[in-house]
């Protein structure tokens, strides 16, 4: 009886934290693929968090920005892992508005490990005004601000499809299965060889797809793998501290009754 | 209590005792005499502890980092979970220790609901702990508030437009508390403060809680008195101590699951939007240990009434000592009243999860009934219960058999006729 009312309570809490993960509108299942930052010793793969850098700097980065992110975090361990080289040779090739100078002046100079992504537009009015009133939204926590996290980012990026009968969709609008309302004023951002992989990987639409959602995943989480290895570690440590205590404890009360 | 006398053996120690108890103190925490049948649910008093200094410790260290404005709120929190040293995981433990400590504050109510532990003579234990419980609501909503998300910052316009419900002032109140004509700055650094003060206000209540608690002694699962100390008690240290810490671990456990492998589950992706007073999101839902409350708020179709039913569903918890009127205090001897005990439990979780679905068609009626039978089952069916369920014979004492016969109540519930009883 005792054991059933255990289990009982496991049961509310799972269901509590189900119900409030699951508690939105309905959406078709999304797209399945392997990400490898998931489960117990999840890490990213660093070879397409470089591609997906390559493909955020090349395609989305001409509308969307990624505020929280700094140069030099594309050679931070856990990261893309970029060289420092590689890093700073990526930071150059942005201009930033420095200043003010000894005379006043603002000045313009190649960007430093230091600096913040360059962003695509100076505020959010102009990035409306250049995308039909939508904001192309920041990308540096998108995958946490979105229910169904990577999953739902990679199934979005591929979900673009003609209108099904009876879909009206006005200028400007495009129908994403995967989208809230089915209506997003995103054109379909990816498709096969848009870019070139410096590394030869074939760039079909479901690759490139998979490697910026892998560069999404790790800009809103870039500790995900430094996580990972200290939960392992504290939760070890926690089970065997646990059995310790627990003999203990069985020790100390056998003075008392044999069962506790 | 039945503390002795107690003297410290060095010198020094008598003349510091003398002027300052301290060691009066330890010996009477570690003597405590404690009843010896406690289950695993009595050890949540400890980890609740365990979860308020957690809190105030990663709190501090967060709010070292933290800038309570609007325009730089958002961003700070993303420069901890980046920059800061380890502050990922000050803000993972911080944010999901507040789930924790509500998970385990409901383990503790429910436990005191079951075993009767709100009965004479802990019924002050019980209210400051209502208390508790009202402050722990008011810090964990003013804290979600602070990363200035979506979601704080709608949560936070929902939930202080309430007070606008309020005949005459209301709508006064309501300005006087956002600092302005909406949530805004004002808002947030009131927030901040008041969320950095009431963690210590609960510290002060916790001590009074425990102070109280040692005025009578824990209740048991078998819920009769019991003499202190006796054959059916165990000094609290090492005896309780060890069993609290093995169920601390074990609860850390389940907290380190959550820190680790799924921090954000327990929240709500809006709030990784930055907040956006021209952008309403889809839904707004309160976080999830909130939720029974929201869901006994909107079932009512009066805004001021329904404010009313929710604060009500709270403090009616307040007057349960004197609502419920049966003499027994376990429910282990009170077959009726276990029924209807898991009933309530199924109640309350009925309430959170329509508390988390739109207020619309079958969820609302779902919720009106709910919320009916909240109030019904502490307005009658315990009063009701108390004169009318024949409860099964009470056990003399922990360690003798129950008795043969007829249940001798009276006896069984005073330490001196259990002491005669036994000569």
């Amino acid at each position: 009886m005792r054991k059933l009312k255990n289990i009982f309570f496991v049961l509310i809490f799972s269901v509590i934290v189900i119900n409030s993960s699951n508690s939105a509108e309905k959406s078709p299942p999304f797209l399945e693929t392997k990400w490898t930052f998931k489960g117990l010793f999840g890490k990213f793969d660093r070879a397409s968090l470089q591609r997906g850098y390559q493909v955020y700097t090349e395609v989305c980065a001409s509308c969307h920005s990624m505020k929280y992110l700094t140069y030099r975090n594309l050679a931070e361990k856990g990261g893309p892992e970029f060289s420092e080289a590689e890093a700073k040779a990526i930071a150059a090739s942005f201009e930033v508005t420095d200043g003010p100078d000894s005379t006043g002046e603002m000045f313009v100079r190649p960007a430093k490990l230091s600096d913040k992504f360059v962003m695509p537009y100076v505020n959010e009015q102009e990035a409306k005004a250049a995308n039909g009133g939508a904001y192309p939204p920041d990308m540096s926590v998108l995958v946490k601000a979105r229910k169904g996290g990577a999953d739902y980012i990679y199934s979005l990026l591929l979900g673009y499809s003609e209108p099904p009968e009876g879909v009206e969709l006005d200028d400007g609008v495009y129908y994403n299965k995967y989208m809230y309302g089915n209506k997003i004023k995103m054109p379909a951002p990816l498709s096969d060889d848009l870019i070139e992989y410096t590394d030869g990987t074939k760039a079909t639409a479901e690759q490139m797809s998979k490697d910026v959602t892998n560069f999404l995943m790790w800009s809103a989480e870039p500790h995900l793998e430094q996580r990972h290895k200290t939960g392992f570690r504290v939760i070890a440590y926690l089970i065997i501290l646990t059995v310790l205590v627990y003999f203990t404890m069985k020790k100390i009360w056998s003075r008392v009754e044999p069962k506790v | 209590m039945s503390d002795h006398e107690y003297t410290p053996s060095s010198k020094f120690g008598k003349w510091f005792n003398d002027r300052l108890p301290l060691l009066t103190l330890a010996n009477h925490l570690t003597d405590y005499p404690t009843p010896k049948n406690l289950n695993y649910w009595w050890t949540f008093g400890g980890i609740l502890t365990f979860c308020l200094i957690t809190q105030i410790v990663t709190g501090l260290v967060l709010a070292m980092h933290y800038i309570a404005h609007a325009d730089m709120a958002f961003s700070s929190v993303e420069h901890i979970m980046r920059d800061v040293n380890y502050g990922w995981l000050l803000r993972y433990v911080h944010a999901n220790g507040a789930s924790m400590f509500f998970l385990a504050v409901y383990i503790h109510i429910f436990r005191s609901l079951f075993y009767g532990s709100y009965k004479s003579p802990r019924e002050i234990i019980w209210i400051l702990g209502i208390i508790i419980y009202l402050l722990m609501m008011a810090a964990a909503f003013m804290g979600y508030v602070l990363p200035w998300g979506q979601m704080s910052f709608w949560g936070a316009t929902v939930i202080t437009n309430l007070f606008s419900a309020i005949p005459l002032v209301g709508e006064s109140i309501t300005t006087w508390l956002w600092g302005g004509y909406s949530v805004d700055n004002p808002t947030l650094t009131r927030f901040f403060t008041l969320h950095y003060l009431i963690p210590f206000l609960i510290l002060g209540l916790v001590v009074l809680h425990i102070w109280a608690l040692h005025v009578p002694g824990n209740n048991n699962p078998v819920g009769i008195d019991i003499k202190k100390p006796s054959k059916d008690t165990v000094p609290f240290h090492p005896y309780i101590v060890i069993k609290d810490a093995f169920a601390l671990l074990m609860f850390c456990i389940v907290f380190a699951l959550f820190v680790f492998y799924q921090p954000n589950i327990l929240g709500h992706a809006d709030n990784y939007i930055e907040a956006d007073p021209l952008v309403t999101p889809a839904h707004i839902v309160p976080e999830w240990y909130l939720l029974p409350f929201y869901a006994i708020l909107r079932s009512v179709p009066d805004k001021l009434m329904g404010v009313v039913a929710m604060l009500s569903a709270i403090l009616i918890l307040a007057a349960l000592p004197w609502l419920d009127t049966s003499k027994v205090r376990s429910a282990v001897f009170r077959p009726l009243f276990r029924q209807f005990y898991w009933i309530l439990v199924a109640d309350v979780l009925i309430l959170g999860y329509v508390g988390a679905m739109p207020a619309e068609g079958l969820y609302l009626l779902i919720a009106r009934v709910a919320t009916a039978y909240y109030f019904a089952h502490f307005l009658i069916i315990l009063p009701v219960l108390g004169w009318k369920e024949k409860t099964t014979p009470l056990p003399m004492s922990i360690t003798e058999p129950v008795l043969g016969g007829s249940p001798n109540l009276a006896a069984a519930r005073s330490d001196e006729k259990i002491e005669k009883t036994i000569k």
